[in-house]
């Protein structure tokens, strides 16, 4: 699976690096299997809030997208940045379009598993739109602030 | 009326460009039909039984002439030179090409207007009060907060790929002609005894297959906190909301299942994690929107139009109009002028190109260039002079345009049906034309009075029969088309959802069977009843019995 991660505004495929993933299941029943893992797998019905105080020891969260139609990890990586300050890698997996990159990265995810997509096609997709008119956990600075910074003269 | 700056602009170019690659990876055959869906879904484009349909958004139901002048040219470039407003304020085509759809939304932009999330799963175009800014009732003008909320929304990145779609609706009057108790969230701003203004919050209404109203889950929220709560709303239903069963999705079901105040706790401790943060807008911003609003140049009139009372006295067509068609104006000497798309015999919401070319001139000339969508597919008028009354009633009677019918029994909300609709399991027009036409003599329709019909050909509801004071459901048994009738529905301040009252009913019977419950309600009202006052009065049997008892 190619993997493609965000650096700055741009992408680069990246080649897969050995992650030891675990499930929150096998997390929390500490089996011998979490002792040394570098990635945490939440599923998207969990609500992120009860496992904020497990983030530390990680360096990727990955969250699920069953069905492109399924958005829940859109809140759940918003929660973990904004709310829960996680400053490592959140990582996209499952049924990922290009069409819908942008808002995932405006919503705090930053490594993509995508499928068939090239890296040209999707840095594309990021230069969709130039603004946006709310603020998320990308930190850019919503339309309404660009107005206020205008020159008084506009 | 809201005007677009480089930012609102540049937004809906950049939209058009995208969709526009869309269309060629389609065309292409880069993308297959599978694939293209959900991206021409989510820009208001739907496959229906003939052709494509492309539904254009009109924010909050206002236009101005301009913008009716480019949807007029559209129908007749790219369509059958007609169009069809919706019970959500929109305009749909039923016969665009493909190929042609990013040069309709092209011609769309250069007048601010476009189909962003005009379907999905994402929040919805916003709806509203179609007399705001003019009616005398209103606390302010809704438009403002629906403005802010529209560009909130849009292209929300969380909130994208919602569980079902979103639909707000904000009003600002006690008078509810926005039916904010049957949306996903409604909005009511209001006045607090010690003058202080903001919105009762309402979620969890809807029709469809399983019908609500609505839950106050905050009587007042302080209007600067609306984005940061409406966050909160979204981001609980984003995460809570079913995913499991497409028909237990939207967010009326999480609400009645665990109970509006489980919700409500959800909700807030949700806003109490947020409102601190920047998601709300600053109080300049919210003025620079607020100014696009400021009311017109009203001219300091006398309460009373000499010119306007003799031409009623003299010309009883357009005295029933005024009466029937006309609204008090917030402003001495003005009224609301509503225009009725419900013609005896009529498509209800149909209109011809010729017909919008006209509506826009007479905008133009007379109505401070403004015009109004209504949810119940009529158009309006806001700000017409009482002295120009005759010559707006005239102009609008040569295009087919002043039928005085709003309000009354053949102003008929009815779903396109299986006549376009992929999903409906009958016809729904037709037998809205038929109930018209029994119903055409004007002077029995205005005695008879305020009566809602609302027509559905299938369980989705898109025809809102739950709320019609009558409502007819079409229903498929074995291949042959029957009718489910429905009563004491309402959509309006005395929300309420209709009961089935009895077996279904053939085409040709539904039509009768409104008569006979038309006339027991004639012959059992007492003073001004209204047909839903009667019925509330009396119960459902008396209906039930009138209705069945000869067949």
């Amino acid at each position: 699976m190619p993997l493609l991660k965000l650096f700055g505004s741009d992408f680069v495929p990246t080649l897969e690096e050995p992650l030891r993933e675990v499930s929150l299941a096998d997390w929390r029943a500490k089996t011998q299997a979490q002792a040394d893992a570098t990635a945490l797998v939440i599923e998207n019905d969990i609500n992120v809030e009860k496992v904020a105080e497990d983030l530390a020891g990680f360096r990727v969260i990955i969250l699920m997208f069953p069905t492109f139609k399924d958005g829940r990890a859109y809140s759940q990586a918003r929660l973990l940045r904004e709310r829960f300050g996680f400053t490592g890698e959140i990582r996209a997996r499952g049924d990922i379009l290009r069409d819908q990159v942008l808002f995932m990265v405006r919503c705090g995810f930053d490594a993509f598993e995508l499928a068939g997509d090239d890296a040209a096609a999707v840095r594309a997709a990021l230069a969709d739109f130039s603004f946006a008119y709310q603020p998320a956990a990308d930190h850019i600075e919503p339309v309404w602030r660009r107005r206020l910074d205008r020159p008084a003269a506009a | 009326m809201y005007r677009y700056d480089e930012f609102d602009a540049t937004l809906v170019g950049e939209r058009v460009s995208q969709f526009r690659g869309q269309v060629e990876r389609r065309l292409s055959g880069a993308l297959s039909e599978d694939q293209f869906k959900p991206l021409r879904l989510m820009n208001g484009l739907y496959l229906q039984l003939h052709a494509y349909m492309l539904r254009v958004a009109v924010p909050y139901g206002t236009l101005s002439s301009r913008q009716m002048h480019k949807l007029a040219h559209i129908a007749r470039k790219y369509d059958k030179g007609y169009g069809h407003f919706t019970t959500r304020q929109n305009i749909q085509y039923n016969w665009p090409a493909l190929v042609d759809v990013p040069d309709i939304l092209d011609d769309l932009a250069e007048v601010e207007m476009h189909a962003i999330q005009t379907s999905g799963n994402c929040i919805r175009n916003v709806t509203s009060d179609q007399y705001a800014g003019a009616g005398a009732d209103e606390v302010e003008d809704p438009r403002i907060w629906c403005e802010v909320i529209r560009q909130w929304s849009t292209f929300h990145p969380e909130f994208t790929y919602l569980p079902r779609k979103f639909k707000i609706a904000v009003t600002a009057s006690q008078n509810d002609r926005a039916a904010i108790r049957l949306h996903d969230i409604g909005l009511r701003i209001h006045k607090t005894d010690a003058g202080e203004v903001g919105f009762e919050v309402i979620v969890g209404g809807g029709l469809g297959r399983t019908p609500y109203i609505g839950h106050t889950i905050r009587e007042f929220l302080p209007k600067k906190h609306l984005l940061s709560y409406l966050e909160a709303v979204l981001r609980v239903y984003n995460l809570e909301g079913r995913r499991d069963n497409l028909y237990k999705a939207r967010i009326k079901i999480l609400v009645n299942a665990g109970g509006a105040q489980k919700f409500t706790d959800m909700v807030e401790a949700e806003w109490a994690a947020i409102r601190k943060s920047e998601i709300d807008l600053p109080a300049e911003e919210v003025e620079r929107i607020r100014a696009y609003f400021a009311p017109p140049d009203f001219e300091v009139l006398p309460a009373e139009s000499a010119a306007l009372e003799q031409k009623r006295k003299g010309d009883t067509a357009f005295a029933r109009w005024l009466r029937v068609n006309t609204v008090a104006h917030k402003s001495p000497g003005y009224a609301i002028a509503n225009i009725s798309l419900k013609p005896v015999g009529g498509i209800p919401g149909d209109i011809s190109d010729v017909q919008m070319e006209a509506v826009a001139d007479l905008a133009a000339h007379y109505s401070q260039d403004e015009i109004r969508a209504t949810h119940e597919q009529n158009l309006v008028l806001p700000h017409v002079r009482k002295d120009d009354l005759y010559a707006v009633w005239q102009a609008l009677a040569a295009q087919g345009l002043a039928t005085p019918n709003i309000r009354l029994v053949s102003d008929i909300i009815a779903c396109p049906g299986l006549d376009y609709c992929a999903l409906a399991n009958t016809r729904s027009i037709p037998i809205a034309q038929r109930i018209s036409e029994r119903f055409a003599d004007l002077e029995q329709q205005e005695d008879i009075g305020e009566l809602k019909i609302k027509i559905s050909g299938c369980i989705n509801a898109c025809g809102h029969h739950h709320v019609g004071h009558i409502g007819i459901l079409g229903v498929d048994k074995k291949g042959e088309e029957f009718y489910q009738i429905t009563l004491g529905g309402s959509g309006a301040e005395d929300a309420s959802l209709g009961e089935i009252v009895g077996r279904g009913l053939s085409s040709g019977d539904a039509v009768g069977a409104v008569e006979k419950l038309v006339d027991y309600y004639r012959e059992n009202r007492q003073d001004n009843e209204r047909f839903i006052d009667t019925y509330r009065r009396l119960g459902a049997d008396p209906f039930k019995e009138a209705l069945y008892a000869a067949a």
